[in-house]
């Protein structure tokens, strides 16, 4: 079937992601350390 | 365009440096390509949501790693992060494919659920009652021997040693235990189906 060009196109729909999402990410860098030892890289979560 | 690539790498710079806001500028700039492109693939918004999450997980542990070599290049990088995450994401579906209810044929109206509903629960204490009500109506011993064979679980061996008769006897007992039941169902027109 043909597509009804009258209608509105989905692509229009606003996409991005959530603030939560964004929040988790940013705090989640805050929080990351990475230390170095020995050629060895130790990734801790500090809270 | 070359001066926003050039700020992409002198911000990504930063953060490698202890700059987190300069990781929150990068964000916000690329957020809508990024989450547009995964969702152009998948279709569905949660899992847009958590691809897009784990993207930016792996760019914030590679930067802080020390282990990204800036190439002017980092939003093809992040792209291309997104890109695989969707391909794991298909892969998994694969391999254990999610069933979504699309349109009118639902599979759960020819898989049932084996556990009664209150209705049928009762219907089959009903039928459970009645059953008991008509074995009580028989002669005692075809009584016997059908309580033994059916609700004992014992086999016509143990039973005829139990009452003292031959196997045969008990075996002729419980056969007329069900034509004297039948016979009685029928009578009283009882409905013993669920």
């Amino acid at each position: 079937m043909a597509k009804i060009y009258s209608n509105p196109s989905s692509k229009n729909e606003n996409l991005a992601p959530k603030g939560e999402t964004i929040s988790f990410l940013l705090n989640y860098s805050k929080a990351l350390s990475v230390i170095s030892y020995n050629k060895m890289k130790f990734e801790t979560l500090l809270n | 365009m070359n001066k926003e690539l050039t700020q992409d790498a002198v911000l990504v710079s930063n953060y490698i440096n202890g700059n987190e806001q300069a990781l929150s500028i990068l964000i916000e700039r690329h957020k809508q390509k990024i989450y547009s492109f995964i969702y152009s693939k998948v279709y569905d918004r949660d899992v847009t949501e958590d691809v897009f999450q784990d993207t930016f997980i792996k760019v914030i542990r590679t930067l802080k790693r020390g282990k990204y070599n800036e190439e002017g290049k980092f939003l093809p990088w992040v792209m291309r992060i997104a890109h695989n995450l969707v391909i794991d994401h298909f892969r998994k579906n694969k391999r254990m494919p999610k069933f979504q209810n699309a349109g009118d044929f639902s599979i759960f109206s020819v898989l049932s659920d084996s556990s009664l509903n209150a209705e049928k629960s009762l219907i089959k204490d009903q039928v459970e009652s009645d059953v008991r009500r008509i074995i009580e109506e028989l002669p005692e011993d075809q009584k016997q021997v059908l309580l033994m064979r059916i609700y004992q679980d014992m086999s016509f061996k143990e039973i005829s040693e139990r009452t003292g008769v031959s196997i045969n006897t008990a075996l002729g007992r419980m056969r007329y235990a069900l034509i004297n039941m039948r016979k009685v169902i029928d009578q009283n027109n009882i409905v013993l189906t669920n």
